[in-house]
């Protein structure tokens, strides 16, 4: 009896003190590049077992929320953080580390046609507003020679759920149409004049498959994983783009970020950009209390930021251009 | 029928101790007081709740009033709120859902109480009815968009062309609607409204079945004119339970109902439920939208309460109550 008991001490003391060496980061946000987070976590700490991370995809909203109420070591948005957002922040202030970027592609379920379809700068934004209804509109017909456009009414599926996806689609119709800006605006969710709401991803995506005619946004991830058509964009330069990690990359080269690494690509300039594409932050503390915090979040996002990125593109996310890396690793050293 | 009980040996309580007595005295007055704080407690957590909820409406409840309740609009940008269409589609779909699930649900109840299988059948029927309240709602979410959205999309496309101009088939369908929607809450709230169907017509004494026998009625006869009838009230409770989980789903409703705060008598037609914009749109709220959801939630919360509390007052005025069940 009094063996078991010394036994049980032992034991016990000897779970705190590996409790002790160990590091656990609690984060929580977007869902949006959870899977890549998940990724990049799992791997990391299998390489450092001292590290462990839970991340939870809870959304940007709810991610800044817990981040403020200091529930968690970082946030995660697809919206960074807004002015007053980060006045509320009372412990010292926040970095945003713009950690990896997506692209939103349009998705759409018509039957017949099998290339990719080629949709025009005046003509999405109209489709989303409901003001053109039919696949063979001749705004459509004319931009897609030699494709019969089918005589079918057009049915828009947009998120029903607040997301950072919403926000930047909604920011880059806003940014090409006065018309989208003037009815609908941007924002993480917004008040669409026609369709469908699904929601998450995947709730869009069964949208599209099982009613011909729909259209609707879905990251690009998803769309490639899932094998659903994508629309050809045509960007600022009037050229017709096809979403890829490349012309992603090159969208987001276009991006000069400024001293706070806060900067929304609503529409790219470069003949090579995809016009759809958004970076999304870690929301750190400028200091941390907690002994050993700081030295891990620095650490972790650092491998994020070089061996990280390569594992980009296979999860359908882009790689970060090697002058942002640079500008977020100076940031990312300042973290005390 | 009944059995005299003999009255306990006047002798037993010698053999009991006096610590013993004393023991279960502390023993009765510690349980006493336990269920009452327990009672209690459940009233107490329900006020609390109220009031919380009430108290983070506030300020939604300054902004808009009254006029919040017939407001048609859901403008996130600029913090116009309004929940008209989601009380409209709360309850249009409870009550779609109530009205195919009612008749299937008590139709189940008898099947699975006049004795019409062997008792080892009926119990595995009672038993898949009852796994049918297992299933998580958001399999039944899945269910829904794979397999009934799929047959209700060509069908109510067919309705729209054909019969249009009726109010109820007056829009074409593209996926998620009210149809969908009601038909998937409707087997939710199946097993609800058949086992306590099924309670309420077990209660009926075995003598009057088999005195109505006696005199020449046929089972047909008994089930209408004995069972149903002391049945009812039993059975009106169970719509309304069903009813209040009906109108407080929310998982499967976010999958299949569409999400577009619009009225429309179509049943074809997207629509939103005061549940289902709770869930889409809490996660990323901020601000005065957190007040109007929360504004919203109270709604839901007056609409099932009072929806109960007609219920009760029904069965009160009709004699009979609900605590067999």
């Amino acid at each position: 009896m009094k063996n078991l008991f010394v036994l049980t001490i032992l034991a016990v003391l000897s779970i705190c003190s590996v409790q002790a060496d160990t590091i656990t980061l609690n984060a929580s946000g977007a869902t949006f590049p959870a899977p890549i987070y998940n990724r990049w976590f799992a791997e990391y700490s299998t390489a450092h077992p001292d590290v462990h991370i839970n991340y939870q995809g809870v959304g940007s909203g709810a991610g800044i929320k817990s981040f403020t109420g200091d529930l968690t070591d970082f946030g995660a948005s697809d919206a960074a953080m807004t002015d007053a957002e980060m006045a509320k922040v009372t412990d010292g202030g926040v970095v945003l580390l713009p950690m990896t970027a997506g692209s939103i592609v349009l998705s759409y379920n018509v039957p017949g046609v099998t290339g990719a379809i080629q949709l025009p700068r005046d003509v999405y934004p109209a489709i989303f507003l409901g003001t053109i209804t039919k696949w063979n509109d001749p705004k459509i017909v004319a931009a897609n020679p030699g494709v019969t456009m089918p005589d079918l009414p057009i049915t828009v599926a947009y998120r029903a759920d607040g997301s950072g996806t919403t926000f930047n689609f909604t920011s880059h119709l806003a940014a090409i149409s006065a018309d989208f800006k003037a009815k609908v605006g941007s924002g993480k969710a917004v008040k669409f004049p026609v369709g469908v709401g699904g929601k998450g991803n995947d709730g869009v995506a069964a949208l599209i498959k099982q009613t011909p005619g729909t259209i609707g946004y879905v990251e690009y991830g998803y769309a490639m994983k899932t094998n659903l058509p994508m629309a050809t964009l045509q960007n600022q330069a009037g050229k017709f783009v096809a979403p890829s990690p490349d012309s992603g990359s090159a969208a987001l080269a276009q991006v000069d970020l400024p001293a706070n690494l806060r900067a929304f690509v609503t529409d790219p300039t470069g003949d090579a950009s995809y016009p759809m594409v958004t970076f999304t932050w870690w929301l750190c503390h400028t200091t941390y209390t907690k002994p050993g915090v700081a030295d891990a979040i620095k650490a972790l996002a650092t491998w994020c930021l070089t061996d990280g990125q390569k594992l980009a593109p296979d999860l359908g996310y882009l790689p970060l251009p090697a002058s942002v890396v640079t500008k977020v690793q100076a940031a990312v050293s300042t973290i005390k | 029928m009944q059995t005299e009980t003999a009255p306990p040996p006047a002798a037993s309580t010698q053999w009991i101790g006096d610590k013993k007595a004393q023991r279960s005295k502390v023993f009765d007055a510690f349980f006493s007081w336990a269920t009452f704080a327990a009672s209690w407690g459940t009233v107490a957590l329900l006020v609390w709740i109220a009031l919380q909820v009430g108290y983070a409406a506030l300020p939604a409840v300054k902004q808009y009033g009254l006029g919040f309740i017939v407001g048609r609009e859901w403008d996130t940008n600029n913090d116009v709120y309004g929940a008209l269409p989601l009380i409209y589609g709360t309850l249009v779909s409870s009550a779609l859902a109530l009205l195919i699930a009612t008749p299937l649900g008590v139709a189940i109840a008898i099947f699975l109480t006049e004795d019409y299988l062997p008792l080892k059948v009926r119990s595995v029927f009672k038993f898949l009815v009852e796994l049918l309240a297992a299933i998580p709602s958001v399999i039944y979410g899945l269910w829904g968009i794979y397999i009934v959205i799929p047959i209700t999309t060509p069908m109510g496309n067919w309705l729209n062309a054909h019969f249009g101009w009726f109010p109820l088939f007056s829009t074409p369908s593209n996926g998620p609607g009210f149809l969908p929607a009601a038909f998937v809450l409707a087997i939710m709230i199946l097993p609800t409204i058949a086992a306590l169907s099924g309670s309420a017509l077990k209660t009926t004494p075995q003598a009057l079945k088999e005195g109505a026998a006696a005199l020449g009625a046929t089972r047909w006869d008994v089930i209408l004119q004995i069972s149903l009838p002391i049945a009812a009230s039993g059975i009106f409770g169970a719509a309304v339970l069903g009813l209040g989980r009906a109108m407080g789903e929310t998982m499967a409703l976010a999958m299949l109902v569409g999400n577009n705060n619009q009225i429309s008598a179509s049943l074809f037609a997207p629509a939103n439920t005061i549940a289902s914009l709770l869930a889409n749109h809490f996660g990323e709220a901020t601000g005065l939208e957190v007040a109007a959801l929360m504004y919203l939630s109270f709604i839901l919360m007056a609409l099932t309460l009072g929806i109960n509390a007609v219920a009760e007052l029904i069965l009160e005025r009709t004699g009979a109550t609900t605590r067999h069940l």
